[in-house]
């Protein structure tokens, strides 16, 4: 970002973020599920990486396995809901 | 410089003046009373009398997105609207402060429904009052004209960054004609020099304006609403003397106190129902009361320093409103008594909620309130005012 205005340390007049700002915010930090990615049955159709309204499903179509990024998944489910082939479980998210 | 006085109906003298603003983009959606201003403003532009894109929105929610992400990719930006219109706008209002916008618009005061009224009040205006907008009252169609070109050097005023909106009653001012004067071209310009965004949206260099903060900097964002809000009062002082420099009229400023020097009894009123006020002070002062009305212009920020000294010397205060606090009281009244109670002085404030929708408020309603609290009537309680008892049902239905 070249506007000396903005820094990711203090804010700025208005809240204006330099650009990546949700790379630097952790936004996974509310999820009370999480997918586990069972990588048993996977057809690699990638139907949950094409879903994810995160972008944060990631993986191999040819070796048919996906994971996903702790950091930003809100445990929406969907990932889990779309698989045609149940290969991803939702669970409770306990630390 | 001449500038000519016209016989101008009040929305057209509006949209006028505020062309001689050159906003560069303007974005509104019809809705009585406010529908002449941006109709004529359209109208200016179709004409090729202002360099202006003139944006056709879908809602009121559409006009606001448009002048919000219009303002912060730099231009000078205006839109107007009413009562539902400005609620719908309400969302985009808070961000338009939030990310530090300094959008103009004008507020055609009208009721809000249930029920259905088109006609004047302040309900449309103080319901959106604590999103940062910064609020001026007009008492006539000059002061609605003149008080647009102190609204955009505020709002620009890189001390303050917040939108702001010129409240003129509905109806009351924007159907009026009076004799205005469109300010000047030349001296318009010489007033208020285009505008230059601190920060704005640039596909070259990317930003995300009024972005997410987590739990440990919100507060920090929302306070620097807060306080630029609180820092602009000065600054509406200053842009309104130069105002007067500049134009050689004054107009503007945060209240006028007419008659409160040595007045015992003192009306606080804000719009055009304070010319009713005056007339009836004249009347009264002749007779011997000693009243006076402390009329708000610049309603947020809240003006409490300046509203200390008028009203300190008062033996007894009657805020006169046009909306009220459901389920509280008023809205004003309150705000008053903060203010007073906070110096340590407990002198009497009434609240009367006087007209909604548009009712009439003749010279003898506001004698009336006068004689009230003068009398040595204790303080009353928010009271909406000569309430038709008659027309009220049994007010807990029998099934
Ligand atoms: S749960 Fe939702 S956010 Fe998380 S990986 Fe699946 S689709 Fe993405
Ligand atoms: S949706 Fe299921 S099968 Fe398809 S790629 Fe993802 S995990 Fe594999």
């Amino acid at each position: 970002m070249a506007n000396k205005l903005l820094s990711t340390e203090k804010l700025s007049i208005g809240c204006v973020a330099p650009p990546g700002a949700s790379l630097v915010n952790k936004t996974g930090a509310w999820r009370t599920q999480r997918p586990v990615f069972k990588q048993k049955d996977c057809i690699g159709c990638r139907a949950c990486d094409l879903a994810c309204p995160e972008g944060c499903v990631f993986g191999d179509p040819k070796k048919k396995q996906f994971d996903f990024d702790p950091d930003y998944c809100k445990g929406c489910g969907i990932c889990a809901a779309e698989c045609p082939v149940d290969d991803i479980d939702m669970v409770m998210e306990e630390k | 410089m001449a500038e000519t006085q016209e016989i101008l109906e009040g929305a057209m003298a509006v949209a006028h003046a505020v062309a001689r603003c050159r906003p560069e983009v303007i974005a509104a959606y019809p809705i009585t009373p406010q529908t002449h201003i941006s109709e004529e403003l359209s109208q200016i532009v179709a004409d090729g009398d202002l360099d202006a894109e003139f944006v056709k929105v879908e809602s009121e929610f559409g006009a606001a997105s448009v002048v919000c992400g219009a303002s912060a990719a730099g231009a000078r930006t205006y839109t107007a609207t009413s009562s539902q219109g400005l609620l719908l706008m309400n969302e985009v209002l808070w961000n338009i402060a939030g990310m530090r916008l300094p959008v103009v618009l004008a507020c055609a005061n009208r009721s809000l429904s249930a029920p259905l009224s088109i006609w004047c009040d302040h309900q449309d205006a103080e319901a959106i009052r604590d999103c940062g907008v910064i609020q001026l009252y007009a008492e006539d169609n000059q002061e609605a004209c003149d008080q647009h070109l102190i609204a955009f050097k505020v709002a620009e005023d890189r001390r303050v960054l917040l939108p702001a909106m010129v409240n003129l009653d509905g109806f009351l001012l924007t159907h009026v004609f009076e004799p205005t004067i469109i300010p000047d071209q030349a001296l318009s310009d010489q007033y208020l020099p285009p505008y230059k965004a601190v920060l704005k949206l640039d596909i070259d260099d990317p930003a995300t304006f009024g972005a997410f903060t987590e739990p440990d900097k919100c507060m920090e964002g929302r306070w620097m609403v807060h306080d630029a809000c609180r820092r602009s009062l000065p600054v509406i002082e200053e842009a309104s003397a130069e105002f007067e420099k500049v134009f050689g009229r004054a107009s503007g400023g945060l209240l006028e106190n007419y008659k409160t020097d040595d007045a015992e009894t003192i009306l606080v009123a804000k719009g055009s129902i304070s010319g009713t006020i005056k007339d009836v002070i004249d009347e009264m002062r002749d007779e011997g009361t000693k009243v006076g009305l402390m009329r708000i212009k610049t309603y947020r920020p809240w003006p409490g320093e300046a509203v200390l000294a008028a009203l300190k010397g008062a033996k007894q205060v009657a805020v006169i409103e046009r909306g009220g606090s459901f389920g509280a009281g008023g809205i004003m009244t309150p705000e008053v008594k903060e203010t007073l109670y906070d110096a340590g002085l407990r002198i009497p404030v009434s609240g009367f909620c006087v007209q909604l929708g548009g009712r009439e408020v003749p010279p003898d309603g506001i004698r009336e309130i006068i004689d009230r609290v003068s009398s040595g009537e204790k303080q009353t309680a928010y009271e909406y005012f000569r309430l038709k008892q008659e027309l009220l049902p049994d007010l807990v239905p029998e099934v």
